[in-house]
């Protein structure tokens, strides 16, 4: 017999209610339940980081997540990041202006985990940077335009506006 | 959707034992970064689960009364690296766990997970062999305390005793191993990121006052054989002896005495071994530096 | 030319960066039927019987169809426009599913069910019984008189070999005092890696099938799942979303044949098809690992007197591509480096692995391995700086091929390599790193290459194209050319903008889905050829249309045509500039002009009867540890010729990621399978190793910009061309390192050990040898 549960928790930012089967994964659930299709799936064995969501500010793969385990929590998708005025966050107008995007299926959880990555303030090496971005992969770009854009957005979010136009 | 027959998820650590002892077939899951890989290819494809992802009160490190360092089974990888406890006196451990898969299977991967489930790659291991760490274990008995190299049995296998209802409660590590004490873990992979070790080396020493002696070294490896291990040849080779160049060579020489590493499709044998020498060697210049002293 | 050339955004880029941009499975209609494909578990033999009954027994299996139950209808997949002869004709050699299973991961049964889980359990529950045969893996033993016979229609297994001469080789390499570099090369099966898997769903319409599909090639396509079901090509309509990369793994008929079939064996109920990761790699295409051997025989400067070239290319299992990858490949050796005594030979070989198709580069990749590998070190034999040594040989200025009539009309090789000479600080970096000593070394290595843009003349190279003029003065485009990821989109807004007198790229909206009932027909995207070929379908139909509404212009302005253009979206009054009315005011009144309406369009097809080669090199700088045998690439720099920058942004970021594939293909990546049972062991994105963030230098992408003559904007490939010179940059720059020629690819630390061991650098007296 199928097994269903009850689930409450938050996305982008409303409350919301939903019976899942406890077979589903967060990315069944987001995708099927809430129709927020910007997490895609690439592997499903967490592996690509396509299919990536905010859980309580962390980077998570929504596709090694059981559904259930979203009881009470707080999740951010791709969708969630537009402002209510229809501007977009500087991490995803980033991505837009650096060419960082090409068939744009990495392209929502790349932007998820820098946004975690933004939100801790911090100023990242190089190195750093290019260590937090590893869980995703993507063949159109060779990550060198995702990177900057990050970059580039770290370093204005610090208030560094002239060093981020320096960034190559 | 996952190829599940039940999910039972604990709301505390008594509640999980009572699950397990109701359904001894059903499989743990913490994290789930291994065992929903696995029932996605197949392997535990059908099974039950008894989910304690969550039982926050095995989540978190804190220092006990004895001042060993209480790591709860739950902690996920990220959040042991971030520490301030860890950081302080077993960094390696928070870098080497930094060096798991990619950061969203860190924001979730627990070292619970990584030690039960028996693997001799898991990053975890071989640093925590290297400190001796001790595993907690908790059943319908109360807790029952093993030595890291006594929980694994064999590839795949821990001691858990399921008739016990048991399940993993926190890895500790004393006092007396950390104290003066540093080390270094190289991960030997065939990328830098989102991979399994072909071998991790883990080192760690404590010098003489003077900075010229070891005192103790200890070595363990992953990927060196089928479950991870300690290298006692080589640690009795270089204990008491004097911190030099030729004498961390012969040490690294040394470990081919104990390791027995297998050819598979991922590296010969005699590749491991090689490079298994040169990261002891490398681990133990780098703790040797990270313990103020100088090769 | 002003929006021609300008790095603007993407038309995409902010649905993408939104997440709003579907793709097929984020269109899939609600209650489709899952289907799992069962897979052959083992590598050759026969399906003596499949055991259904556990599978149907299962609570929402809705139907099980297996290898016996298929039409018995062999089809062609490769994504190769239809030819008339049918001597030219891609082979047809596939089934829906197979009772002859020739690879391990072969299709032997469906299982159609109610939802995912139960198509699983349904694929779990099949029991296949198998008359097994022996396999064979390798193409030299496959080639071997007592080898397994794969295909009864092709005995001895080589499903094509073609050769090529030149001169005379044997009577050239009698000359006295030549040297002769000689090696075997070795490229390995690799797979593009596309982040979304190929997925497709199809369900009957008024008696059609529809199938929407993460594809490259719509029209093509629909073309194949008629052959494949026997049904009219017209009664097939095909759709394409966006997709989520495709780098020629989707320039090929994957599930969609099967799909569609499924789809009518439950009565037209919309049936899909998710390929899982492990099945990308394994059952839908790979690249053809290519085994060289190359025979130069060098005159004491150097120059070349002879070459033999035997190129054994490892098909797989079934035919698709086929013979066109090796025998690119083949074509290339002299062109690159022209020599007057040429014999080559290239062989097509079917083998117990996954299927070879079109995959980035096709064919070059591999040869550019092999023979800037060859040439490195011919270089080396006479002591000649490499650099040096590809300026004074490499194809001249002027240079035409016979068969394709490219020609170099510039000297773009040497304007290339110049550039990348001066960006990386060759000559002062080869000489820093001559003759060290030590553990850890550096190095610097280059290589070139060439590149066919389009298919001319080998195959059909047409481009249709619809335009309107929609009311508010912008215009709406229709391509029969995909947007796969690489930009197209952006760049055909560009083109037409640029030939409509638009003021802006954004003034033009691009169609991006194909559907076969509605958009003209073309050929997709595949080869390096979407900009080029669109060019002309672009400009030709842009003028139609201009010329439309330069005629109702002329109506309401009183103006001769002829003395009007649009300019900044306005008609203007060409003798002195004067803005007559605005294109929206012109299409307003022309649509509701009650006593001449009309809706303004244009629509043209263009048979393009040209090619154009694309040219570039790459430079790498590495750092090895020998001990730990390990490459640290510290540089990489790609220089490209490809025409004139219709989107220089966008250029480079395509850029970057060929070089990016390069870069696994020359240190990391690889299928492997077990050479006792043909399993393939590494088929997931763990044990196959695309790169990470943390595996890249910086990335360096420069351009010379020499403009292509035939092109209506003066463009050429780049959409391969990345892909090509990066490895054996990598290769070369090893080699100036250590000292070490290592002739296959890639190069793991598992192979760097095996060679330092031979060359005698694995020991452990460094410091004896550092003194």
């Amino acid at each position: 017999m199928a097994q269903y549960k009850l689930v409450t928790c938050t996305i982008n930012g409303k409350k919301r209610e939903q019976i899942v089967d406890v077979r589903a994964s967060l990315t069944d659930m987001i995708r099927n339940n809430f129709h927020l299709t910007s997490v895609k799936k690439g592997c499903e064995v967490g592996e690509c980081g396509a299919c990536t969501v905010l859980i309580d500010g962390e980077a998570i793969n929504s596709c090694l997540y059981l559904a259930v385990w979203a009881e009470g929590k707080n999740i951010i998708t791709l969708e969630g990041l537009m402002n209510p005025d229809g501007t977009l966050s500087d991490i995803q107008q980033a991505f837009i202006d650096e060419t960082a995007i090409q068939c744009g299926f990495c392209t929502p959880g790349f932007i998820l985990t820098a946004t975690e990555i933004l939100n801790a303030g911090v100023e990242y090496t190089d190195d750093e940077l290019r260590k937090l971005l590893s869980g995703h992969l993507c063949r159109c770009t060779g990550y060198q335009n995702i990177f900057r854009a990050v970059k580039k957005t770290m370093l204005r979010r610090l208030g560094k506006d002239a060093e981020a136009e320096l960034v190559k | 959707m996952y190829d599940m027959k039940a999910l039972y998820e604990a709301t505390s650590v008594e509640n999980a034992i009572e699950l397990r002892l109701e359904h001894p077939e059903a499989q743990i899951i913490a994290g789930g970064t291994d065992v929903l890989v696995q029932m996605r290819e197949g392997k535990r494809a059908g099974k039950e689960l008894i989910s304690i992802q969550g039982l926050d009160e095995i989540r978190g490190v804190s220092m006990d009364e004895n001042e060993a360092i209480r790591i709860g089974s739950l902690t996920t990888f990220s959040h042991i690296t971030r520490d301030p406890i860890i950081q302080k006196y077993i960094n390696v451990l928070g870098e080497a766990v930094d060096m798991v898969g990619g950061p969203q299977i860190r924001n979730v991967g627990t070292i619970g997970g990584n030690t039960c489930n028996g693997v001799t790659s898991a990053d975890s291991a071989s640093t925590l062999h290297a400190w001796e760490a001790i595993i907690e274990l908790t059943g319908k008995n109360g807790k029952r305390y093993l030595p890291i190299k006594d929980f694994y049995i064999k590839a795949g296998t821990v001691d858990i005793n399921v008739a016990d209802g048991e399940i993993q409660t926190a890895v500790i590590i004393p006092k007396e191993s950390y104290d003066r004490t540093a080390g270094f873990y190289i991960k030997y992979a065939m990328r830098n990121a989102m991979d399994i070790a072909t071998t991790g080396c883990s080192v760690n020493c404590r010098l003489s006052p003077d900075k010229k002696t070891f005192e103790r070294v200890r070595i363990a490896y992953g990927v060196a054989g089928p479950v991870p291990m300690r290298v006692p040849s080589a640690e009795a080779a270089i204990n008491g002896k004097e911190v030099t160049l030729e004498n961390i060579e012969m040490f690294s020489k040394t470990v081919l005495e104990d390791i027995h590493p297998r050819d598979s499709w991922r590296a010969s044998k005699a590749f491991r071994q090689h490079i298994a020498v040169e990261m002891a060697k490398r681990c133990l210049i780098e703790s040797v530096k990270r313990c103020g002293g100088d090769v | 030319m002003s929006i021609v050339g300008k790095s603007e955004v993407r038309v995409d880029a902010f649905d993408k960066a939104t997440g709003r941009t579907k793709y097929y499975e984020d269109r899939m209609p609600a209650g489709a039927l899952y289907a799992r494909i069962k897979h052959s578990e083992i590598a050759h033999g026969y399906v003596k019987s499949i055991d259904t009954s556990a599978a149907e027994a299962i609570e929402g299996v809705v139907k099980v169809l297996t290898c016996f139950d298929v039409p018995d209808i062999a089809f062609p997949t490769a994504g190769h426009p239809w030819s008339m002869d049918p001597g030219h004709q891609d082979v047809a050699d596939r089934h829906l599913l197979n009772r002859h299973v020739r690879y391990y991961g072969d299709e032997v049964a469906v299982v159609i069910a109610e939802n995912e889980v139960a198509a699983m359990q349904g694929v779990r529950a099949l029991k296949v019984e198998y008359d097994v045969l022996p396999f064979v893996l390798d193409v030299q033993k496959a080639m071997e008189p007592d080898a397994p016979q794969i295909h009864e229609e092709c005995p001895g297994n080589v499903l094509k070999h073609t050769s090529m001469a030149k001169g005379n080789y044997d009577e050239a390499i009698q000359e006295p005092g030549l040297i002769k570099v000689e090696g075997w090369y070795e490229t390995p099966m690799v797979q593009h890696c596309h982040i979304e898997n190929h997925g497709c769903y199809a369900y009957g319409e008024n008696g059609r099938i529809t199938v929407v599909s993460s594809t490259q090639i719509p029209h093509i396509i629909r073309r194949i799942v008629g052959q494949a079901l026997g049904r009219p090509w017209a009664d097939i309509q095909i759709i394409k979303p966006y997709i989520g990369g495709g780098f020629g793994n989707k320039q090929d008929a994957l599930y969609e044949p099967l799909c569609a079939w499924c789809s009518t064996q439950v009565n037209g109920r919309c049936v899909r098809i998710d390929c899982s990761r492990e099945e990308t790699f394994v059952s839908n295409r790979v690249r053809h690992a290519i085994r060289f051997h190359i025979i130069t025989w060098l005159h004491q400067d150097g120059s070349i007197a002879a070459r033999k070239i035997e190129c054994f290319s490892n098909q797989g299992a079934y035919a698709s591509h086929g013979h066109s990858i090796v025998a690119k490949a083949m074509g290339s050796f002299p062109q690159i480096y022209p020599c007057d005594n040429v014999q080559a030979d290239a062989y097509t070989v079917y083998t117990n692995r996954p299927v070879a198709g079109a995959m980035r580069g096709y064919g070059m990749p591999q040869a550019s391995f092999a023979d800037d590998a060859n040439i490195e070190d011919c270089a080396k034999a006479v002591g000649m700086n490499p650099l040096e040594y590809r300026n004074k040989f490499i194809m001249p200025k002027g240079f035409e091929d016979g068969f394709s009539h490219n020609v170099n009309y510039y000297d773009s090789f040497r304007d290339c390599m110049e550039k990348g000479r001066v960006a990386i600080d060759y000559d002062r970096k080869i000489k820093e790193y001559q003759n060290q000593t030590g553990p850890v070394r550096r190095g610097i290595g280059m290589a070139a290459f060439w590149y066919n843009t389009a298919v001319y003349p080998i195959s059909l190279e047409t481009s249709s194209n619809r335009m309107q003029l929609n009311l508010d003065g912008t215009v709406t485009m229709q391509c029969g050319e995909t947007e796969i990821g690489q930009g197209a989109d952006t760049a055909y807004s560009q083109m037409a903008a640029e030939v409509l007198g638009l003021s802006s790229y954004r003034d033009v909206h691009v169609v991006s889905c194909q559907d076969t009932d509605i958009t003209p027909t073309g050929l997709g995207a595949y080869a390096s050829r979407q900009t080029y070929v669109a060019g002309f379908s672009i400009r030709q139909t842009g003028e139609l249309l201009k010329k439309k509404i330069l005629a109702y212009a002329s109506k309401l302005t009183r103006q001769m045509a002829e003395n009007m253009d649009i300019r900044n979206s306005s008609i203007v009054r060409i003798m002195d500039g004067k803005v007559l009315m605005s294109l929206k005011e012109l299409a307003m009144t022309a649509q509701y002009n009650a006593a001449d309406s009309e809706h303004i369009t244009a629509e043209s097809t263009y048979t393009i009867r040209n090619n154009a080669y694309s040219f570039g090199c790459s430079f790498a700088e590495v750092e090895v540890d020998i001990p730990m045998c390990k490459v640290k690439l510290l540089r990489l720099i790609n220089v490209h010729d490809c025409g004139k920058l219709i989107n220089p942004a966008l250029a480079e970021a395509q850029v970057h990621g060929g070089m990016s594939m390069a870069i696994g293909y020359g240190l990391s990546e690889q299928l492997l399978f077990d050479e006792k049972t043909g399993r393939p062991l590494n088929n997931n994105l763990l044990d196959y190793k695309i790169s990470t963030t943390m595996d890249h230098p910086d990335l360096e992408a420069l351009f010379v910009e020499n403009p292509e003559p035939t092109s209506p904007f003066g463009t050429k490939a780049l959409g391969e061309p990345p892909a090509c010179s990066g490895a054996p940059a990598i290769r070369n720059a090893i080699l100036q390192a250590t000292g070490v020629s290592i002739d296959k690819t890639p190069i793991t630390p598992h192979v760097l050990y095996a060679e330092f061991s031979k060359a005698g650098l694995i020991h452990d007296d460094w410091e004896k040898e550092g003194k």
